[in-house]
Formats: C-alpha cells, structure tokens, sequence
C-alpha cells in the first residue's frame, strides 16, 4: 500500500520521536510513506484564531501540491495538522463562497478529492495485520487511549469514530496484545496551542488528565498527537508539584512507538529513550514478565 | 453581565452581529441558550464570560463587551461545544471570528501573551514556510512572552535531539509569502 505523508513541524523537532517510529512502523508494515513535496506549515491555532482565509488558504496548498502528485489521501500523524487539513477539505467543498476566495489567493482550484487520514484511523485501519504481525505481544500492559480533541472533533469534519466515544485507539491497543482501560478523560483538552502562552492552563488540564488515567488503573498513557505529547510529556513534572510524593511518572508513548514494540521493533528505532518520562523501564518490565512459562497465550 | 449603558442596536455597519454572520455563515440566533457549551467547556472555570454568554452577547449585538472580553482569548478551540450543541450552531467558529475583528480593530485589547504567541508562530511561518521551534521560542520571549519560563528545559530538549538549530527553509516559501498577503489585503475594510 501507498500513502501520501504530511509529517508537519512539530514531528521535525520537538516530537521527531513521532515521525521515526511512524516510519519504522509503516517499513514493517510494507506501507510506502509518499511525503508530499514541499509542503507547508498547517497554520495550527495561531492561523485559525487570528485569519480565517489563511487558516484555510495554508492547508490548501498542501492539499493541491498532494493532488498534483496524484495522491488519493494524505496520512497526517499530527491530530492538529489532520484537523487544519481535514477543515480546509471541508470548507472547500461545502462554502463555494469562500473557496473561490481561497482559490484566488493560491492562484489555482485546489481538488477536494484527497482524503485525510489521521493516526487513530491509519492504525485502526491495519489492526487486523498489526494483530497478524504481532511477535511481542504487549500482555498485562494497561494503557489509557487518549484522543484530546483534534482526532474525532468536529465530528462534521472528522467523519470519524464516535466524537463522545471513540474506540479507534482501543481497538489498535488490543491489537497490540494490551488491555485499554475505561477512564474518563479520552476525549478532554490537554490544553494544547497554549503550552507556551498559557502553562497554568495546560498544567491544570494535563494534571486532571494524567490522575484519571491512573486512578484507572493505567500504567501509560497511549496519544496520537505531538501536542498531547508535549503537554503530558515534557509538563509532567510540573503537574506532579501537587501530587502525591513518591507518585511515579505516568509514561505518555505514541500509539506508532506501541504497535513498533508489538511488531518487535528495537526502542531505538522508535525514538524511545527521547521522552521526558521514561517509558523503558515500564516497558522492560512487561517484557521480563511476558516471557515468564504461561499457559496458553492468545491466538 | 455588567450594564454598561451600551446600546445594543448599533447601526449597520458597526454591527458586530452582521460581521459575525457575514464572516462565519452561522446565525447565533440558533442558540437558545441550553448552556451545555459551557457545561463542556474546559476552560470554563477561567473565563470572565462563559460560552452561552458570549452567543447571547452576540445576539444582542454587545460590540464593546464582547471585543473587551479575555474569555474569547482563552478559547483553545477544543471544539467540544460545537461538537456537543443540540441545535447545530458551531461556538467555536464564532469564536475565532470575534478574535479575528479584535485583531483588525483593535489589536491593543489582544492579552499579550497570546498576541505574542500568534505574531512569533505566524512569523516562523512567513520567514520558513514551517515552524522552527528553536525560533518560535525565541521569537515569543523578545514580543513579551515569559521571559524565562522553559529556559532551564532547552539542555534537556537538545539532549534528546528535539531540538534543531538551523531553520529549514521550503522552497515554496515564496508562495506562502504571497498567500499571507492576499489574505491580509481580503481582510481590510472594504
């Protein structure tokens, strides 16, 4: 299988884990990632908040240059850079009005038809072969899935999962072998676009976030989103201040570094030992216990 | 709500209401304040307006108090109140809206931070094409952002190699110049 490939900014640098595991993943997968060639900045928040054309004008640039390069859809690992991509599809095909704007400020008509892809649904969408190519099964591992806001919301533009209860990560998570909990805060905001500009607020959300996650019996936490990432990741020790003494760190991994451990890909190749909160001694611990005599293990 | 004496039949051309709908396509009528935006809303607990208010405001056409308001700037667009509104009306479009008439008005009433963030980001991208994070620091910290906040984590970040100190420039970056200037030109007042 072929797919066009958005990476976007924050998987060049501050989350390249995202990008490198994502990549060892689709290799062993036999997926051929087809970046799209020079391709822009979404304009994230700062474009939307501030010039709705823009927000609009910059993701359509990408969606003509992928087009131009025949490609059918554009996998977008970044919830935020799906979202921009996904919206600017949506409002092109459905405000003529402001499409013929957009198309005037690009210089040409930009094609509709490439879809988007987002994590949740390129992984959810292979579970059945990252099931069948599984050598490690990730067993008596729990993880909370985390979607945040940018995967399943608006639904109208999404068009994907259910935007109150999604399932996508949990069924790429058992496919994996783990078990997801059942938790209540999948689908709450990690504070995203505000990490610099607003830390309180990031620090009060992920706080909330991160201790319903354990108080669920989580042992990581599972995201699709370099945001979420940054926010839980990197935040983390701020949330702790309050917490209890002694907490442990809660790991944050992205969903593309889990399926590359179950599909026995090497830590390093998935970018691993770049997080803030460790995530190997966790994940070497379930791996000493896994190869532990058991009885009957699952098909 | 505070009375301030604000008239809230403005004419035409000063109606933030017709701004609104003109910019979105949505007609805030459509919200009969059922409250759940702001039942869902995570930053609730922070704004100076909820999210119900705002549409009411916008309803009654409150130009000066909702252009002063901070709620509007701490909107994250999570978009659970446009996900979540039983009658179909999109709150967070609305919002992004009103920031979008504060800024062309009356960009002094931007919190500074927040103007700070969107000016160092929206500038990573005019001068790249991309966002260079190492640029998007720096440049947030000398436009009035936090000064010293996250300086003490810049060793820890190059130490996992997350962080790149040449800006990768595309070569489109021209393209990217011209569409932020049609789309400042397509904003001004006509």
């Amino acid at each position: 299988m072929k797919i066009g490939y958005f990476p976007g900014c924050s998987l060049q640098s501050t989350e390249r884990e995202y990008d490198e595991s994502v990549r060892a993943v689709a290799a062993a997968l036999e997926i051929e990632l087809e970046e799209v060639n020079d391709w822009g900045c979404c304009g994230a928040s700062s474009a939307h908040a501030t010039n709705r054309l823009l927000s609009i004008a910059l993701p359509a640039r990408t969606l003509a240059l992928a087009a131009a390069q025949k490609m059918e859809r554009v996998f977008a690992p970044c919830a935020a850079c799906y979202n921009r991509l996904a919206t600017a599809r949506h409002v092109l095909a459905t405000e003529p009005e402001l499409a013929e704007r957009v198309h005037a400020v690009l210089g040409t008509a930009v094609d509709t038809a490439v879809g988007v892809v987002s994590a949740a649904q390129m992984f959810s969408e292979l579970a059945s072969q990252i099931r069948e190519q599984t050598t490690v099964p990730l067993k008596d591992l729990k993880l909370a899935c985390y979607y945040g806001c940018l995967l399943v919301r608006p639904p109208a533009v999404c068009q994907f999962d259910d935007a109150e209860s999604p399932t996508s990560l949990e069924t790429v998570v058992s496919a994996t072998g783990a078990t997801p909990v059942r938790w209540k805060m999948a689908l709450e905001c990690c504070g995203g676009g505000f990490s610099l500009s607003r830390t309180s607020s990031v620090v009060r959300l992920g706080r909330a976030i991160l201790q319903d996650a354990r108080a669920a019996g989580a042992q990581a936490v599972v995201v699709a989103c370099p945001m979420c990432h940054t926010n839980l990741d990197f935040r983390q020790r701020a949330m702790a201040e309050r917490a209890q003494p002694g907490q442990e760190p809660l790991p944050v991994i992205f969903v593309s570094q889990l399926v590359g451990l179950a599909l026995g890909l090497k830590p390093e190749a998935l970018g691993l030992r770049r997080h803030f909160v460790d995530p190997q001694p966790l994940l070497a611990r379930v791996a000493t216990a896994k190869s532990l005599p058991e009885h009957g293990g699952p098909a | 709500m505070t009375a301030t004496g604000e008239r809230s039949t403005a004419p035409a051309e000063r109606s933030l209401l017709a701004a609104v709908r003109s910019a979105t396509g949505l007609d805030p009528s459509h919200c009969y304040q059922c409250g759940k935006c702001s039942a869902g809303c995570p930053m609730a607990d922070e704004m100076d307006l909820k999210t119900h208010e705002i549409i009411r405001l916008l309803q009654l056409d409150r130009r000066e108090r909702l252009l002063s308001s901070q709620a509007i700037w701490l909107c994250l667009t999570c978009e659970t109140c446009t996900a979540r509104c039983p009658n179909e009306f999109d709150p967070a479009a609305t919002i992004d809206a009103l920031r979008e008439i504060v800024l062309a008005e009356s960009a002094s009433k931007v919190p500074r931070p927040m103007a700070a963030f969107h000016g160092a980001f929206l500038d990573q991208i005019r001068a790249h094409g991309r966002v260079f994070e190492f640029g998007l620091v720096a440049s947030y910290k000398l436009r009035g952002g936090a000064l010293f906040a996250d300086v003490a984590a810049a060793p820890g970040m190059l130490l996992r190699g997350k962080l790149s100190l040449m800006p990768e420039r595309i070569a489109g970056v021209a393209d990217i110049r011209r569409i932020f200037e049609r789309c400042q030109t397509a904003r001004e007042p006509k």
